[in-house]
């Protein structure tokens, strides 16, 4: 199903961290197309390989084997098409919110004033206008991971990564934070690439779930989606969703348990 | 959604015990009237407070060459200028050695070995080299904060949280970009604090410098005041030196407040 419009190709990805003693392999070949403007979430068991994944993408980490496309073209180095939200907090502290917003844009030299406009246009789309000025000290948690996806997505990336984003927030805080992404998603259609061990997070957010196996991880099963858009934390209580979770937990279970037994 | 939380809790707790340093000072000062008034210690092992007043305003009333201010004024000046000359090259050095891994391996095993060797050892040394001029009480005072600035600033540098610089690098920044608007930035409130705690070793060197050769300056003053059992000039010199090092640290301490406001919370 690699029609002419995938816009990310992941080709037999594979990587082996290689210390000093032994040789880690995070990751076993992986394939996997990403549409333009799709939500792809990729659910696995802590360790997994996940967070690999992404930054083979984000161009953080070479791959050992295998290669990734974008619009065509081979991945070598990080770059600004491709925006990237940890998660941890990284804002950058001694920065104003909307100075971390237009970090980006000023590297590409965009002038002061449109400057102002698209992070002041952004801090908006999150529901944080007001705080131009506040330094990241003063944000909450959630309020800093909105800032992060702010400034990424200032920058007009073409595909949108996102590591565990919301796994240090509370609860409350989380599904907030979930609701508030896919109306971002649905307003600037980005692709998006959102990493997670949630399996309600990504049954709720995305329309391909990647589920991936233990360690050394692999994709183990490729599951859509299709619960109507725009969805709404009440989709969460619906039986169809829970007919999607039971089946992902089961597979995320059996997975732990391997992992448990290699331990 | 609420604005900034102001952090009362940490403001009331340093108003709240401020209190206990002026106590500390107290009880000192107590103890030593008391030694010093009974007879207990003669005084001269130990002159009392208002000895020490009366020999210090007296110093100051001292003539132009023998005035206390004056040797005040030379020795900051030898440590200013000691200390800049050494911070001018450690900053800049200790950062690109934090980040480049090649430029780590090029110095730090010779800093790491020189750092352990006295500065004094080398003073017989820079006095054969140098002569018995300022260049020698300045290379002293250099040589006895450089090595350790440089490796603290490198610690400093090396330390930037790895995920700052990953995330400026999907955010389209090169590596120069990276290093301007990223590891500098970051790594600013470590340099400032390393220059701090290194200004008090730089005095620490002064007074060595001026242990031999010197006609003048604290460290002079402390040394003659000695060889003729002036114990309440000793004191002076000390307790100058003590109110300068206050003086410097309490200026950083500012500095660092003006300079980073983005640390503390109450800073918006
Ligand atoms: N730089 C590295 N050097 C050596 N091993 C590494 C490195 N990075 C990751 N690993 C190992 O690779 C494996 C996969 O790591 P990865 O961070 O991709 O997993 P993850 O699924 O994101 O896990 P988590 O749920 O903890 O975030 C782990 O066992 C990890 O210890
Ligand atoms: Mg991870």
């Amino acid at each position: 199903m690699s029609g002419t419009d995938n816009k990310l190709v992941i080709k037999s990805v594979s990587k082996t961290f290689k210390t000093k003693k032994t040789d880690v392999t995070a990751l076993q070949e992986t394939t996997f197309d990403v549409r333009e403007g799709e939500f792809v979430t990729i659910l696995g068991p802590s360790g997994c390989g996940k967070s690999t994944i992404l930054r083979v993408v984000a161009g953080l980490v070479a791959p050992s084997s295998g290669k990734v496309l974008l619009d065509g073209k081979m991945i070598t180095s990080p770059g600004p098409e491709r925006g990237m939200v940890f998660q941890s907090y990284t804002l950058f502290p001694w920065l104003t919110v909307q100075k971390n917003i237009e970090f980006g844009l000023e590297l590409k030299k965009n002038g002061k004033d449109a400057r102002e406009k698209e992070a002041r246009r952004y801090l908006e789309l999150i529901g944080l206008s007001g705080f131009e000025n506040v330094y990241p000290v003063n944000l909450s948690g959630g309020m800093k991971q909105r800032v992060a996806i702010a400034r990424a997505l200032a920058n007009e990336p073409e595909v949108l990564l996102m590591d565990e984003p919301f796994g240090a927030l509370d609860a409350q805080t989380r599904t907030l934070m979930q609701e508030l992404l896919l109306n971002v998603w649905e307003e600037t259609r980005k692709t998006i690439m959102f990493v997670t061990h949630d399996v309600e997070e990504a049954i709720f957010l995305g329309d391909t779930i990647y589920v991936m196996t233990a360690r050394p991880g692999r994709i183990k099963e490729k599951i859509k989606v299709d619960l109507p858009r725009s969805r709404n934390y009440e989709i969460k209580d619906k039986p169809e969703f829970l007919a999607y979770k039971r089946h992902a937990l089961e597979l995320i279970r059996q997975e732990s348990i391997k992992a448990a037994n290699i331990v | 959604m609420k604005g900034p939380i102001r952090n009362t809790l940490k403001k009331g707790t340093t108003e709240k015990y401020g209190y206990l340093g002026i106590i500390n000072f107290a009880l000192i000062l107590m103890a030593w009237s008391a030694l010093a008034y009974s007879g207990l210690v003669s005084n001269i092992f130990l002159p009392t407070p208002v000895q020490v007043i009366e020999t210090a305003y007296q110093m100051i009333s001292d003539p132009a060459g023998d005035n206390l201010l004056h040797h005040a004024f030379i020795s900051t000046a030898r440590v200013a200028v000691g200390f800049c000359l050494s911070a001018i090259i450690a900053v800049p050095l200790g950062m690109f050695m934090g980040r480049l891994s090649s430029v780590r391996a090029f110095f730090e095993p010779l800093m790491g070995a020189v750092r352990y060797m006295p500065a004094s050892a080398f003073i017989p040394l820079f006095i054969l080299w140098i002569g018995l001029g300022e260049a020698e009480k300045i290379t002293v005072i250099f040589w006895g904060t450089f090595f350790q600035q440089t490796l603290m600033v490198m610690d400093v540098a090396k330390n930037v949280s790895g995920e700052l610089v990953e995330v400026s690098y999907t955010l389209g920044a090169k590596q120069l970009n990276t290093f301007k608007k990223v590891i500098l930035p970051a790594s600013l409130p470590g340099i400032i604090d390393t220059l701090r705690i290194s200004f008090g070793w730089a005095w620490t060197y002064l007074i060595v410098a001026e242990l031999v050769g010197a006609n003048s300056g604290l460290g002079y003053v402390i040394i003659q005041a000695g060889r003729f059992l002036h114990t309440d000039v000793i004191f002076v010199g000390i307790l100058v030196i003590g109110l300068l090092g206050m003086f410097t640290d309490l200026f950083f301490k500012i500095l660092y407040r003006v300079m980073f406001p983005w640390l503390t919370k109450e800073g918006t």
